[in-house]
């Protein structure tokens, strides 16, 4: 059993986008749309700003709203991985998942279906890393296994200040912020 | 000084939630006003047995069937992968109140038919309606020495119907606005308050008609008191929920709420419905439309603006980093 997720180093990060066309280009994702984006966030006083750059994307939550919600069961957290994914062949389009994403990570591929990051399970499955973890030039974005004994992600959380997105909402997501 | 720059722009996400429009908010008015129409054709076959009650027993189960397949038709044509609508039906979701909701809606056809049969005094159509001699007849025979068990029936899927409307957006924690408890029994209030409205306009014996207007009036006496404690429940509540009463109370949708729900919707009918009990002269279809238009706005409102609202980023929280 593992439980994929990811520790996002925003000091590393500079915005540069790669992940966003890798992502784009390695999953075919339409025109217009996108299953990863950057934030950038700014705030401070004059003249001492702080600058952060964050990758975003699907949190591929523990306790993930949008599967609950599904009335057809297309949307699901996949066995052995805990990689939210969705059936595009039972989705209806009704939208009740991208209503119930905090983060607003999902949205209606003009084919009709709910569409989202899915990890690059395909490239999870051959043993390789999502596309924009292995794109990214300064290794900000890493993937891999919280569940793992002595994992890189636990390794790179230590002695580091974490945070989730929108730990209000209690979906208990799986992609951790470093600042 | 805190400034957020979010570089995704996808279709009907950003800026803000645009997923669901006016088909939803139809839906969910018309199903809200049949759920009224079943609970109070119940509660009229419970009570009033001895009054006739034309608009509420006889023309009402006749509409419920029809308004609600048009409110499953604007369900429809909101899905994004139409030819995907069986796939509701291949599964029951328990954790999904739209799973519930799309079980109930098939489940209240059986008892809207059941409640046609009940209505006896439907004697015979002419003309292009013959056709629904023979199947009305068949129902008949079908509910004969039922009334009780049909009524209680149409009472309990009514208020499962009615409730479900407003539970639908009330599970989406994501959306401040709507997550609150309050919304089943506000819509399931809103409804019945409609299919009131709807009963005095379908030509109600007149004992029905002033029954009808002083259950109205109650009804509308409810519905004020949930709005003014939703409101305090947002304004008190954590900041998304602060924001989210926000918009109703000096933001972007304050005044076509106040305007339609509260003045035109609640204030005005339930003031023309007090003249109409004390004997003071007020036009009959005047209280009756204006609470449809009300009931109609509130759902409106509450599909456009609960898309608006969301749970704050912790940066918004803490003022910044």
């Amino acid at each position: 059993m593992a439980r994929y997720g990811m520790v996002i180093d925003t000091k590393r990060c500079v915005g540069c986008h790669s992940c966003v066309i890798s992502c784009f280009l390695e999953n075919e994702v339409p025109e217009g749309y996108t299953r990863d984006w950057i934030v950038e966030v700014v705030s401070g006083k004059s003249p001492d700003f702080r600058m952060e750059l964050r990758s975003e994307r699907c949190n591929h939550c523990d306790d993930p709203p949008c599967v609950f919600v599904c009335p057809c069961g297309a949307s699901y957290k996949e066995e052995g991985t805990g990689i939210v994914l969705v059936h595009k062949d039972k989705c209806s389009g009704c939208k009740a998942c991208l209503a119930a994403c905090p983060y607003n990570a999902r949205f209606i591929n003009p084919k009709g279906y709910a569409d989202k990051c899915t990890f690059c399970d395909h490239r999870v499955k051959a043993g390789l890393k999502p596309g924009c973890a292995s794109t990214c030039p300064t290794k900000a974005i890493n993937f891999g296994d919280f569940d793992e004994p002595g994992s890189e992600l636990h390794r790179l959380m230590e002695g580091r200040v974490v945070k989730t997105l929108k730990p209000d909402a209690g979906t208990k997501p799986q992609i951790y912020f470093l600042l | 000084m805190i400034e957020i720059t979010n570089f995704r722009n996808n279709h009907l996400i950003d800026p803000h939630l645009e997923i669901w429009e006016w088909p939803i908010a139809v839906y969910l008015f018309l199903g809200g006003l049949v759920a009224g129409l079943m609970i109070l054709n119940g509660v009229w076959r419970l009570m009033n047995k001895q009054t006739d009650a034309p608009a509420s027993t006889r023309m009402a189960p006749l509409w419920a069937p029809v308004l609600l397949s048009l409110g499953m038709f604007f369900l429809w044509i909101d899905l994004s992968y139409k030819t995907h609508v069986y796939r509701f039906y291949m599964t029951f979701q328990i954790a999904s109140p739209m799973s519930w909701g799309a079980w109930i809606l098939i489940l209240v056809y059986p008892a809207q038919l059941l409640a046609i049969g009940i209505a006896t005094e439907i004697k015979s159509f002419k003309g292009p309606f013959r056709f629904l001699n023979l199947p009305i007849a068949f129902l008949q025979a079908a509910a004969f020495g039922k009334e009780k068990l049909i009524a209680w029936l149409n009472i309990t899927m009514g208020a499962g119907l009615g409730i479900y409307t407003g539970i639908l957006l009330a599970a989406f924690a994501a959306r401040p606005l709507w997550n609150t408890a309050l919304l089943g029994p506000l819509f399931l209030i809103s409804g019945l308050s409609t299919a009131a409205a709807w009963n005095l306009l379908s030509k109600p014996a007149h004992d029905e008609e002033k029954t009808l207007v002083r259950w109205d009036l109650a009804l509308i006496a409810i519905e004020l008191m949930l709005i003014t404690v939703f409101l305090i429940g947002l304004a008190t509540g954590p900041q998304g929920h602060q924001d989210a009463g926000e918009l109703l109370l000096g933001g972007s949708f304050t005044a076509t709420f106040w305007v339609f729900v509260v003045i035109v919707g609640l204030l005005l009918p339930f003031w023309l419905e007090l003249r109409e009990v004390t004997g003071r002269f007020a036009p009959k279809w005047a209280a009756p439309v204006f609470v449809l238009v009300g009931g109609l706005a509130l759902r409106l409102i509450m599909v456009y603006a609960g898309q608006v609202s969301h749970i704050p980023d912790v940066e918004m929280l803490s003022g910044g980093f």
